[in-house]
């Protein structure tokens, strides 16, 4: 930001949201990049530590709307100052729902351990899960940089994972086809897979608030999104 | 869907707006006082039944501009108008027109209130009566009561109205200075930081008062309060050293304005 407050008092205000929103995300990735090695190696004491980790991310969220709810009472913000303090909440809502997914996946680590993930599985969720932290590492770069180009960049990248999500889908039902007793943990599996997926959304989420906090206006057009996963197995004539 | 809906609404109420007609232009505006410029060749269009505020820092010029509305102006010694100022389409600095009677129908209430050491009765009668707009003692009685009501006052005077216009409360006298104000039937009323000597009630109630009047009456307000333009306005224009930064619509302006010094201004900082 070029210009300071008149009033110190508020920057800090400001810059207190802003820490805590880099913080958020910083521990979000931290947990989704766990929850998937939890996964793969079968690892239930990562697990545990992912699960509590999410505690402290809703605490910091809660924190970040304590905190904007008083910043919009006493300061009265307006225009840029005003779509900083939205964002913030929205963002860390966002950052919220990425923890809570990596909990989920977390959870599912006992579910599937006694099976054990299969190599060529493990390897696409490992894949799918690198995507989507290279996606939620960029946004976090974008939202201290504040280049609302990049942002929009961002946002025309989702449909990759998209489409490694549906490619996942595909693999996992010709392993449920191949041998019914893979149904439980390929179900599991696909929930991962889907998890991932979601963060995916939440990162481009992230983007479209990042834009709007730094121009004001919207980002234009539909977002790009390949979810023919939706129709994998739909019979067409 | 739902986006493109409300795209559309939101397009169709700024055509709305900006097919409201102007009431008054302000054309290539300069006043000079004395040496001293103090304007810089502003153009600023009122438009009709609307709310316009003009905000910007002490000296920017903004309570010139609005005192020039209906030639206050004149009355400072020095003081020098160029550029073209039309009512309706009629220079109001053109020689041929009476200054009372452009005064009649761009009013204007000031800062501080200023009710005439008189009764209620006479404070808002006295307007009409010079005027000639009553033809009988009840046509004046209605004249006042009328003003009253539309000033929000009669319910809390009608029983005191040949009391003294100085005994009322700092908020009561303004809404008072506003009835005196809507009495002679104005079509613009002038609002010079209404409300800058009223606690928060007083305020909220004067604020409440220029959103109705806004129905019947074009009015220009100066104000201090960023928060009492984004409240009432409709339409607002920033000045900044004399010269007009930007005009735009309340909405667009308190969110994301166009130039960095409304920007700067608005959100409390310095560049």
């Amino acid at each position: 930001m070029a210009s300071t407050h008149i009033y110190s008092a508020y920057d800090d205000d400001l810059k207190f949201l802003s820490r805590r929103i880099s913080e958020m995300g910083g521990l979000a990735e931290q947990m989704v990049a766990e929850s998937v090695r939890a996964l793969v190696n079968g690892d239930t004491a990562l697990a545990q530590k992912v699960i509590s980790d999410d505690v402290i991310l809703d605490h910091t969220e809660r924190e970040i709307g304590d905190k904007a709810i008083v910043t919009i009472a006493r300061r009265q913000p307006m225009a840029a100052d005003l779509r900083e303090i939205m964002g913030s909440i929205r963002i860390a809502a966002d950052l919220e729902r990425v923890g809570d997914l990596g909990k989920n996946t977390a959870k599912r680590v006992i579910a599937v351990q006694s099976t054990g993930v299969p190599r060529k599985l493990a390897r696409g969720l490992e894949h799918l899960s690198e995507l989507a932290l290279v996606q939620l590492k960029e946004v976090l770069d974008v939202y201290t940089t504040r280049a609302a180009d990049k942002a929009s960049a961002i946002r025309e990248r989702d449909n990759e994972i998209d489409a490694m999500y549906t490619s996942l889908f595909r693999e996992l039902l010709t392993y449920m086809m191949e041998d019914p007793r893979n149904i439980t943990s390929c179900t599991h599996l696909l929930f991962c897979a889907k998890n991932i997926e979601r963060i995916g959304d939440h990162a481009t989420n992230i983007a479209e608030t990042i834009y709007y906090m730094a121009t004001g206006a919207q980002p234009e057009g539909d977002r790009p999104k390949d979810d023919s996963a939706n129709t994998v197995g739909a019979v067409t004539e | 869907m739902n986006m493109l809906t409300e795209a559309a609404v939101e397009k169709a109420l700024d055509q709305k707006m900006s097919t409201v007609p102007y009431k008054m232009i302000g054309q290539d505006v300069s006043v000079y006082y004395g040496e001293k410029r103090a304007l810089f060749d502003v153009n600023l269009n009122i438009r009709e039944n609307t709310v316009t505020a003009l905000i910007g820092p002490s000296g920017c010029g903004k309570s010139t501009f609005l005192r020039s509305l209906n030639r206050m102006n004149d009355t400072i010694d020095g003081c020098r108008v160029a550029g073209k100022i039309t009512l309706d389409g009629d220079d109001i600095y053109d020689p041929d027109i009476d200054v009372v009677e452009l005064r009649a129908r761009v009013g204007m209430v000031f800062q501080k209130p200023n009710p005439f050491p008189k009764t209620i009765y006479e404070n808002v009668s006295y307007g009409p009566r010079i005027h000639g707009l009553a033809k009988s003692k009840a046509d004046l009685d209605q004249i006042v009561e009328t003003s009253l009501q539309r000033a929000g006052l009669w319910n809390e005077v009608k029983d005191r109205v040949h009391e003294s216009g100085t005994g009322l409360s700092g908020g009561q006298q303004q809404r008072l200075c506003i009835a005196r104000a809507v009495a002679v039937s104005p079509e613009v009323i002038l609002m010079d930081e209404p409300c800058s000597a009223l606690d928060p009630i007083a305020t909220a109630k004067v604020e409440e008062l220029i959103h109705e009047l806004r129905e019947n009456y074009t009015i220009v307000i100066v104000t201090h309060s960023m928060q009492q333009a984004a409240r009432v306005s409709q339409r607002t224009a920033m000045f900044h050293l004399g010269n007009l930064v930007e005009e735009n619509d309340t909405d667009k302006m308190f969110t994301n304005p166009d130039d960095p010094r409304t920007q700067d201004y608005i959100m409390g900082r310095f560049g």
